[in-house]
């Protein structure tokens, strides 16, 4: 079956892909939402060392990790529409960058509530959570420079410059405690080695990783659509449907 | 000039802006971020004695005495290569065991005793159920065990 | 099975307060998110007059 995907390219036949693909997401976060809850709270056991405190790790894992990710796949939408000039590309990156920023918050919150307990600190400015600091001040810095330009296309331009310099932040997030003494301890799951968790363990966090990424699918999809009618209010295609709902 | 090349020329110059200031965000990161030193690096002299700093490493073995009818706690901290003795009165992290890693701020008196004023558990990154550290204990012990003989 | 009743799953070992303090923001902030979403169509709806959706 030959699919013409660069028809979805276009604004107009993305909006109704979109409208499709939304439920789907949601159904699959809330199901994966609900297995990694059961799993992290009745299935995994207590930690030696941290007892159940260490149950944070099912959300400040995740939140962390989308942090970074959607960071990543924002800078890539915004020079894709920077380099290319395709509107629909920009649109994602404006669409991504409040989840993103609400993931980045989420990840310090967490990460707070878990520091209290088990070092002694809500915060100290280590490499970690200073870098995951100045990631939540990007997401800021874009929304907010988008917002300041009332022409969307030279926003668009305007963000994606944020954007693509502020990828730099994220090797040194993620290497930040290898290449400098921090509190934050090191990585419990990396490619290069076997995951220092016990299976139960590991099973929930990566369920609700899974959950968080349907999540942000299903919010993106929905903001993008938003954002493509608020910026095509006037074309043709957007009053045609105005038309049909009149009916 | 054209209004094509005065966009280019901004694009341009806020792109080398922003290069420069990451350059010495990054540049200030380097020199400040050291965020303990370790015992050895202490011994070294490499520390800032005289200022304000952190000491990180494992809390030594047998080492953690409290005082009677005070908060106040002595203990050392190792890298196993060298170890400073601590001074710290105040509450201690749920976390702060022997053997255990620790960051503890403060200053180093002319006796070379660190006098703390904040001490921090650092833990490491494996989580397992208690039965599965005792195995593993078990199996380090044992081993250790046959080791010398 | 991890708790014995109620009360001990509750307060997660004397953690109870950062636990639920975590899991209680997240939620909040994906109710949050999914409102502010839903208010900025509905402000699209009202200023454009009904906007069917074609895939209804």
């Amino acid at each position: 079956m030959a699919i013409n995907w660069f028809k979805y390219s276009s604004p107009a036949s993305f909006y109704t892909l979109a409208g499709k693909m939304i439920p789907i997401f949601v159904i699959a976060a809330v199901i994966f939402l609900v297995a990694g809850l059961y799993i992290g709270f009745f299935v995994a056991p207590t930690d030696f060392q941290q007892g159940e405190a260490y149950r944070i790790i099912f959300i400040h894992v995740p939140a962390a990790w989308m942090s970074m990710f959607l960071y990543v796949v924002m800078a890539f939408w915004a020079a894709i529409g920077l380099a290319f000039n395709t509107r629909l590309s920009s649109m994602f990156a404006t669409a991504i960058a409040p989840t993103g920023a609400m993931f980045t918050f989420l990840a310090l919150w967490t990460g707070a509530l878990w520091g209290k307990p088990m070092w002694g600190t809500w915060w100290v400015w280590d490499a970690r959570l200073t870098s995951e600091l100045i990631l939540f001040f990007l997401y800021i810095g874009f929304m907010s420079l988008q917002a300041a330009i009332d022409d969307p296309r030279r926003a668009d331009k305007a963000g994606a410059i944020i954007a693509i310099v502020g990828v730099v932040n994220i090797p040194i997030i993620y290497f930040s405690v290898q290449w400098w003494n921090t509190l934050h301890q090191g990585a419990s799951v990396s490619i290069n080695q076997a995951p220092a968790m016990a299976s139960t363990m590991l099973t929930g966090m990566l369920v609700m990783v899974l959950a968080s990424w349907m999540y942000s699918i299903a919010v993106i999809l929905k903001r993008v659509r938003v954002i493509i009618l608020e910026r095509e209010s006037h074309s043709a295609w957007v009053t045609e449907l105005q038309k049909k709902g009149a009916v | 000039m054209k209004p094509r090349h005065k966009k280019l020329v901004i694009i341009a110059s806020s792109v080398t802006a922003l290069g420069i200031a990451s350059v010495l965000v990054l540049n200030a990161f380097q020199s400040n971020l050291v965020f303990f030193f370790s015992p050895t690096q202490v011994v070294a002299k490499e520390a800032p004695i005289g200022k304000s700093f952190r000491i990180g490493g494992l809390v030594a073995d047998g080492s953690v005495k409290r005082e009677d009818g005070s908060t106040t706690v002595h203990f050392a901290i190792t890298d196993t290569a060298e170890t400073i003795p601590v001074v710290y009165t105040g509450i201690l992290p749920d976390l702060f065991k022997e053997g255990k890693g620790v960051v503890a701020q403060g200053k180093i008196s002319n006796q070379g005793v660190f006098l703390a004023d904040e001490v921090l558990a650092k833990h490491d990154e494996n989580y397992m159920p208690p039965e599965a550290a005792e195995a593993l204990e078990k199996a380090a012990k044992a081993q250790k065990a046959s080791l010398i003989q | 099975m991890n708790w014995s009743s109620w009360s001990e799953f509750f307060s997660m070992g004397g953690y109870g307060l950062y636990v639920w303090g975590s899991y209680a923001v997240v939620f909040l902030c994906i109710v949050a998110e999914v409102l502010l979403i839903s208010n900025r169509r509905r402000t699209l709806e009202k200023q454009y007059g009904h906007i069917h959706d074609l895939n209804k």
